[in-house]
């Protein structure tokens, strides 16, 4: 009973945000507040008190929590919700990142405050669905739940770009991307379960009935690719990238926060939940293409945010690169780069938002992202270049955070099946040490644009940052927490991934 | 043949639309009074609505469906429609008192047009016989001309009403020359009688196919459908916007049960009728959205999406080809699926049009010629309710979940992926990532702060209970979109005469 509160506390909380928007400014932060708290601790509570290493490894996945109820029987589709160590990872991330999305807007968001936190808990509300629900057709309702939230925050308290671009436009471009490709994975779903109702005779969108009768041939790689295409676009896989740098560079802080945080994990995790063992044939079929694109992401990706005036849009930049290993090491078939992209996607969750709430400070400070205007910040702005040297490092992959592992683990897992990819991936780290030095010289070191010092941090915004930096160093120096938990889920996968006639 | 009292009692919406019409039309006559024939108009609907559900019900209910004469069947599939039109009809009705109650014109004819229109479309949905399909098509098209052009010191409005007179007549031409054809090829004017024959037949002849595609170009019209599609967007923009909304609905739920009904009961299993089909369907879908992108008037904008809607739809009846029943005279699943997209997607599409076009009828000023979606523009600080209900139709115009219009684009993709139609799958998929352009920047326009301070909030009672509508609109589609499963229940009761 307890997985349909997780969405809930979010939905509810959201809608009483609304209602506090009328009574008081302050009012709305502190109700999102207590929602974020109350589904952080409701998530870290579960950890504490579930078996999340379950024993044996079949072809039946094992759920520590399940919840079920009918909902559209016409076509067999049931309100099902379960939780597994891979999901319960994203779950404590999503939970922790929320409390930081309200806590960075505290200052930055002064009109509308009850509906942007409206806003704010319903991306979460929508992420929570994702990652819990195992019912594609549930799935498929949440994932596009989430869009709406996400549009209307970059729509409507997003910033004017530089270049004179509205944040209506970027808005409206990501939902387009990613609502025409979650069409492509609808089709694949209808395709998927009429499949399995002229195979058996029954109508059913549940995950584990449609694991149990895959589907080969042609029509099986066609679906494949109608849910690829939906996670690529997501991911983003480099050449569906165009909705990212935009709407990044125009999202406020907070949307940046929950955008590369938690919205780029949920195509990451699409990948590992469905994708993969939905059609293992065919995607084992398609890994050296995946691969291929991967290769692409980590140098185009870094490639692009080399030149970047835009502090965000340099980020954003990053963050394609960065997805590229998660996508090598989803297709490696290695229960090692796996659990290595599951610790990536952790530490490149706490780094991104750390540079991305960071980059916001700065905005408010200067009122400018544009890098060519600031540099020699250095000594002018309290600890904050501090904290951004910490990030910077995170994302480059310095030992000691769990970037480190993570890319240490996928690099390392993936070398014996695809050694040459390796080789060439591991190039990609060298010029991710490039951009993000080039990030931390334009803007905190040279010479300074004026003398005067700027208000340094405050009380809440160094707990913020210091909770990211303390999180960095935790999944630096104890990654086994992250491996004890999603070891069951990724070792599903792999044996799905290797011996796809296991199941038959 | 006799008429008894059961076919009396199948008959009894009709009849009590046919009544009010008289009593509205001698109120008139004795004393001018908006308020009072608007009422006397409204609750001669609701009359008749809960006489839907009476005969649905009751025992004589059992004995449906009835076939009432050759030419009109009262069954389940007709009162379910009936139903659908009376409620749009109703809601019309209230937009239209918020409408023009700031009107300095003979306001009280209007409703005695719409009453008429509503009779014709009552008649259509229940038409089996050409003939009662063609007095239909007409009762209901005729009172529309009226009500295009009602505010004729308009001139848009005018232009409208003739516009639409000129083109739904050449429309009807043609529907009756094809019918004509079909008659002079097999001597029938029954759709189940003509089904028989061209069941019985292996080949179709040239004629036939060009009698059914002319009657089903005169049918695209009515339904602008692309190629047809021209007049729509000056007719919804010149037209009072609860006009356009009736257009929006009541003709075109009318229409499309009545093109149902006859590829049910006369199906032609020719492939290159249904191809023609399928490329209209496709046409629709991206001329649609094509041209509602570069329109900035939320009447032309509405208009063109409901071309792009009608294209989505119109995949039902591409499905249709195959026909409805399993050989044994039982309901094919194939078939099953079609009357069940075809319902659920009716009834998304037409609480989200009278959603749409119901705030912009409150919203905006009655006399302003121009409607720009900048006239909606802040509409959140104005009246905020009003607002959260036209941006959330049009998310459901748009097909996102939570809305009605997703479960009906869901049965859209059902259909083409159980029909392997993958062509008219990926239409529908690139139109509504089009479609989705245009609705989002509506809904930025409505949130988006002004600084116009001459547009006041309207008072009143009939702008409180036009609001009242709207979120009651807003609320159902809300509701079909988490719970579809009554909707689907009750539209799958609702089969045809025939099956």
């Amino acid at each position: 009973m307890i997985l349909p509160w997780l969405i809930l506390i979010p939905f509810i909380g959201g809608l009483l945000c609304w209602l506090a928007g009328y009574m008081g400014h302050a009012l709305p932060r502190y109700v999102a507040l207590v929602t974020m708290g109350l589904v952080t601790v409701l998530s870290f509570w579960l950890w504490a008190t579930g078996d999340f290493q379950l024993g044996a490894v079949g072809a039946v996945p094992a759920w520590t929590h399940e919840f079920q109820v009918g909902w559209i029987e016409r076509f067999g589709i049931t309100f099902h919700l379960a939780i597994d160590g891979l999901s319960l990872v994203m779950i404590i991330l999503s939970g922790l990142l929320g409390i930081l999305a309200v806590g960075c807007s505290w200052s930055e968001v002064t009109d509308r405050i009850g509906l942007f936190h409206l806003n704010l808990m319903w991306i979460i509300g929508g992420v929570m669905g994702v990652f819990l629900a195992i019912d594609l057709f549930l799935f498929f309702f949440f994932w596009e739940v989430m869009l709406v939230p996400m549009f209307l925050l970059v729509a409507l308290w997003g910033h004017h770009s530089d270049e004179g671009g509205s944040p209506a436009k970027a808005a409206i471009k990501f939902f387009i991307y990613t609502q025409a490709s979650g069409l492509l994975m609808l089709l694949s779903i209808l395709g998927l379960a009429f499949a399995h109702y002229y195979q058996t005779g029954v109508f059913t969108f549940d995950y584990q009935a449609l694991l149990d009768s895959p589907i080969g041939g042609t029509l099986g790689m066609v679906l494949m690719l109608g849910f690829f295409i939906a996670f690529a676009v997501k991911l983003p896989v480099v050449p569906l990238h165009g909705w990212l740098p935009g709407t990044h560079a125009q999202a406020p802080t907070a949307g940046s926060v929950d955008l590369a945080g938690i919205l780029l994990k949920t195509a990451a995790y699409g990948m590992l939940r469905f994708a993969l063992p939905l059609f293992p044939e065919q995607s084992a079929l398609f890994a050296p293409v995946a691969m291929a694109l991967g290769l692409i992401g980590i140098y185009y990706g870094a490639v692009l945010a080399f030149p970047q005036t835009d502090i965000k849009r340099l980020v954003a930049c990053s963050s394609i690169s960065h997805m590229g290993f998660v996508l090598i090491a989803i297709y490696s078939g290695s229960t090692l780069a796996l659990q290595g992209a599951v610790v990536l996607m952790v530490a490149h969750a706490f780094s991104a938002a750390g540079l991305f709430i960071i980059s916001g400070q700065l905005y408010e400070r200067l009122h400018t992202r544009d890098m060519r205007q600031m540099g020699g910040l250095f000594g002018r702005t309290g600890a904050l270049p501090g904290f951004a040297l910490v990030f910077v490092m995170a994302s480059l992959g310095i030992p000691g955070t769990g970037n480190f592992i993570g890319e240490f683990l996928v690099l390392f897992g993936a070398f014996e099946e695809s050694p040459w990819v390796v080789v060439i991936a591991s190039g990609g780290l060298v010029l991710a040490a490039v951009y993000s030095l080039v990030l931390m010289l334009r803007v905190y070191y040279g010479a300074p644009k004026s003398k005067t010092a700027l208000p340094g941090l405050g009380v809440r915004e160094t707990s913020m940052l210091a909770l990211l930096v303390v999180a960095l160093l935790i999944t630096g120096f104890f990654p086994q927490l992250v491996l004890n938990l999603s070891l069951q889920s990724m070792t599903e996968v792999t044996q799905w991934f290797l011996n796809p006639s296991l199941l038959q | 043949m006799n008429l008894t009292l059961t076919h009396l009692f199948a008959l009894l919406p009709l009849i009590i639309v046919g009544i009010t019409v008289v009593v509205v039309m001698l109120s008139v006559a004795c004393r001018r009074n908006h308020f009072l024939n608007a009422t006397l108009s409204g609750c001669g609907l609701i009359l008749a609505l809960l006489s839907v559900f009476w005969v649905q019900c009751s025992d004589h209910g059992s004995q449906l469906p009835t076939l009432v004469s050759p030419m009109v069947a009262v069954d389940s599939y007709s009162l379910f429609y009936i139903g659908l039109i009376l409620v749009a009809a109703l809601a019309c009705i209230v937009f239209a008192y918020a409408y023009f109650d700031r009107l300095k014109v003979h306001r009280e004819e209007f409703y005695l047009l719409l009453l008429c229109s509503t009779l014709g479309a009552m008649v259509l949905v229940s038409a089996v016989h050409m003939a009662s399909l063609f007095i239909g098509l007409e009762l209901m098209s005729v009172p529309l001309y009226g009500m295009a052009a009602y505010i004729f010191k308009r001139q848009q409005s005018l232009e409208a009403g003739i516009k639409y007179l000129v083109l739904s007549a050449v429309a009807s031409s043609f529907l009756l020359f094809g019918m004509a054809l079909l008659f002079a090829a097999y001597g029938e004017l029954g759709f189940a009688e003509l089904g028989l024959k061209l069941v019985s037949v292996d080949y179709l002849d040239t004629w036939t196919i060009i009698g059914v595609g002319m009657m089903v170009i005169g049918l695209a019209f009515k339904l602008s459908v692309a190629p047809f599609h021209m007049w729509t967007s000056d007719v919804y923009e010149g037209a009072p916007a609860p006009v356009s909304a009736f257009l929006a609905t009541v003709s075109k739920v009318a229409v499309f049960a009545v093109l149902v009904r006859f590829f049910i009961l006369a199906p032609t299993f020719s492939v290159k009728l249904h191809t023609v089909i399928a490329v209209l369907a496709v046409l629709s879908m991206l001329t649609g959205n094509l041209l509602a992108l570069r329109s900035h008037n939320i009447k032309r904008l509405l208009g063109y999406s409901s071309i792009a809607h009608l294209g989505y739809l119109l995949t039902a009846v591409v499905v249709l080809r195959s026909g409805v029943s399993d050989g044994a005279g039982e309901l094919s699943e194939s078939g099953q699926l079609v009357l069940e997209a075809t319902g659920v997607y009716l009834v998304g599409y037409v609480l989200t049009s009278l959603g749409t076009f119901g705030v912009v009828a409150l919203a905006t000023h009655a006399d302003s010629a121009n409607r720009d979606t900048s006239e909606l523009r802040g509409l959140a600080q104005r009246r905020p309710v009003l607002a959260v209900c036209m941006a959330f139709m049009l998310l459901s115009l748009a097909g996102i979940p939570l809305t009605a219009g997703f479960i009906g684009k869901f049965y859209v993709l059902a259909l083409t992926v159980n029909g392997e139609l993958w062509w008219l799958a990926a239409s529908v998929i690139v139109g509504s990532a089009i479609g989705l352009y245009y609705y989002l920047r509506t809904i930025v326009e409505l949130f988006l702060p002004t600084d116009d301070a001459t547009v006041t909030a309207a008072n009143g009672r009939g702008q409180a209970l036009g609001a009242l509508v709207v979120v009651i609109a807003a609320a159902l589609t809300l509701w079909i979109g988490i719970f579809p499963e009554p909707i689907i229940t009750m539209v799958n009761s609702a089969l045809p005469v025939g099956l």
